[in-house]
């Protein structure tokens, strides 16, 4: 059994199918890299991790946990399971340190001042410390988007989705999120990214799935993937990657 | 000599210079308005003298109203100069100059038929007030009765911003819990969403007049004991309940301005629905309503004066009783003084805010 099982998700907007029948496997401390072009259903796909979205068909378990369906506490799931999105979506009303503090004070029950002290701690090990009293749009776009994986890590999650964080990024910005990726990975984080930074997927996926209209059409290792891809739907993807000169 | 199918000179001819714009029929027009504004002016100012008996104050009144309409006539005079001037560059075929100084001319003469317009604007509203012997300006604008209705009145006006005041407490609380009511998700809050609908509906539908009467007058009948609340207070629920429909309406437009990926954020750090509801899109929606809400408080300020129906002694009320007294309507101009006096600063309160937020939201 493993840790995270997507099992046959079926989801549709309306008569539009986004995801026709995805099943994949991520074991504990596994990073697994989702790459295919956009409107593939990555995205998709992990918002129904995390319940944004609701399915239509299948399951997903998480440690043996069915946290799809009727009668799951969402709200206990979501702690368990740490988003990322693209946009960063800090909340621009409050400053950096509120962002990261309101789920740990306000849904982990954790007393304001451990909070804050952890918080502290975090934004010192991505290189945020002095912008703890900052609000979200006086910060540039690698930098908020270092909040939200910070927001996203205090609540101690045992998995992380990260949806083309850096996809709105320029792109001397990316390598300073990456970097926090790669530490992350290191560290042992179970992770499903969707991303098109194919040479950082290539380095720290232990599995790559290619997406295509709404189903997984090929996965293996990032190798596997990368040099020898067997579809040709693959085959075509990589090479206009290559050619715009993405890897 | 192309390169590319892209660009070629026959989509992108060289450019060729164009001739300098004509001055002279904006120029014209602008004579003519300012003209026409002067003698206006000078019109005017005779019968405000006159009709003030030629006291000094008047006449100095009068020369301050023909000076000002004189001040359309130096960028007038500067656009019939360029006439001349941009013709005699074009002959010399200075044609970058000339059409610099015809597009300065055009601009001042553009800005001289703005101020001569203006000034006909003002010139008309004295037409108004002091012709027909000054029937309006002794009418509406009599001091003498004003004079003696400023005291009572004033106190009365007390009586409009306690009940503003009460209604707009009342309003920022309900107007807020229909809306959310209104945007409850699910079957569960199906029911509320329909109460919340169905009170929007229905208490937008009924004039503030109609319901101020039946509130005023019915609800001492269905509770006795109402009989002896103050009227004022009866009046201030009916404007709660009217303007409560209203402004349920702009949180609602509020709340849903507020893009979904700020829920999502929310609910994905494990936020429940009322917790995301209350840290993060109330705080924003109801920064981003202030303006629109402030629009709403005026207009509920203004319609204090419908309480008059009900026999509140408020100042539309009492500055009729003065009007009857000394058979001029000017008392209750002073009454709309009062309401122009407390409603400009908050109209200029709202600009000054969505100034601010346009700035803040350009990043300065």
């Amino acid at each position: 059994m493993s840790f995270l099982e997507i099992d046959d998700v079926h989801k549709a907007y309306g008569h539009h199918e986004v995801l026709k029948g995805v099943s994949l496997n991520v074991e504990r401390h596994e990073v697994v890299c989702l790459i295919g072009a956009s409107g593939s259903g990555k995205s998709t796909l992990l918002r129904c991790v995390n319940a944004l979205e609701e399915i239509q068909g299948g399951a997903i378990r998480i440690d043996g946990d069915t946290v799809t369906g009727a009668g799951v506490d969402l709200n206990v799931l979501r702690r368990d399971v740490g988003i990322v999105f693209q946009s960063y979506n800090l909340f621009p009303h409050m400053s950096v340190l509120e962002n990261i503090m309101l789920a740990p004070t306000r849904v982990g029950g954790m007393a304001k001042k451990a909070a804050r002290e952890r918080t502290m701690t975090l934004l010192e090990s991505v290189g945020m410390q002095d912008k703890a009293k900052a609000y979200p749009d006086m910060l540039s776009g690698g930098q908020q988007q270092r909040v939200a994986i910070v927001r996203a890590l205090a609540m101690q999650p045992r998995v992380m989705l990260l949806d083309e964080i850096t996809a709105a990024l320029d792109p001397e910005l990316v390598g300073d999120v990456l970097e926090i990726v790669r530490e992350l990975a290191h560290g042992g984080l179970t992770m499903l990214l969707a991303t098109h930074e194919m040479g950082f997927a290539k380095e720290v996926a232990s599995q790559v799935c290619f997406l295509d209209n709404g189903s997984i059409l090929e996965r293996g290792s990032a190798q596997q993937i990368f040099e020898d891809p067997k579809e040709p739907r693959t085959q075509q993807f990589l090479s206009r990657v290559v050619k715009s000169g993405r890897l | 000599m192309t390169s590319s199918g892209l660009v070629t000179d026959e989509l992108q001819p060289s450019p060729e210079p164009a001739p300098p714009p004509q001055v002279s029929r904006l120029a014209a027009i602008a004579t003519v308005v300012s003209a026409v504004a002067t003698a206006g002016a000078i019109y005017e100012g005779t019968l405000v003298r006159s009709y003030n008996d030629n006291s000094a104050f008047s006449s100095i009144a009068a020369v301050v109203i023909v000076l000002s309409s004189a001040l359309a006539w130096w960028p007038c005079l500067r656009a019939i100069r360029a006439i001349g001037a941009r013709a005699s560059l074009a002959k010399d075929e200075k044609v970058v100059e000339a059409r610099r100084l015809a597009a300065r001319g055009r601009e001042d003469a553009q800005i001289a038929i703005g101020y001569a317009a203006a000034g006909l604007v003002v010139v008309g509203l004295l037409q108004f007030v002091f012709g027909n012997d000054g029937a309006v300006a002794s009418t509406f604008f009599d001091w003498n009765p004003i004079g003696k209705a400023f005291g009572d009145s004033l106190k009365a006006f007390w009586t409009n911003i306690w009940v503003a005041c009460v209604a707009e407490v009342g309003v920022l609380v309900l107007g807020l819990v229909v809306a959310i009511m209104r945007l409850l998700p699910g079957r569960a809050g199906a029911p509320l969403r329909l109460i919340a609908v169905l009170y929007c509906d229905i208490f937008r539908a009924i004039p503030a007049i109609v319901l101020i009467y039946i509130i005023v007058f019915g609800t001492p009948l269905a509770i006795p004991s109402a009989a002896n609340w103050p009227g004022a207070l009866l009046g201030a629920i009916s404007l709660t309940i009217t303007y409560t429909a209203y402004v349920a309406e702009v949180y609602r437009a509020g709340l849903q301005s507020i893009h979904p990926s700020q829920s999502a954020a929310a609910r994905s750090l494990g936020l429940s629905y009322s917790l995301t509801l209350r840290t993060v899109l109330v705080p924003q929606a109801v920064r981003r309503v202030i303006p629109p809400l402030l629009n709403d408080f005026i207009g509920l300020q203004k319609d204090t004066a419908l309480l008059s129906i009900a026999a509140v002694a408020e100042v539309f009320l009492t500055t009729t009783f003065f009007q009857n007294t000394y058979f001029k309507i000017s008392p209750v101009v002073l009454a709309a003084i009062f309401f122009i006096v407390i409603t400009i600063p908050q109209a200029r309160f709202v600009d000054y805010l969505i100034d601010r937020d346009a700035a803040r939201r350009a990043g300065k």
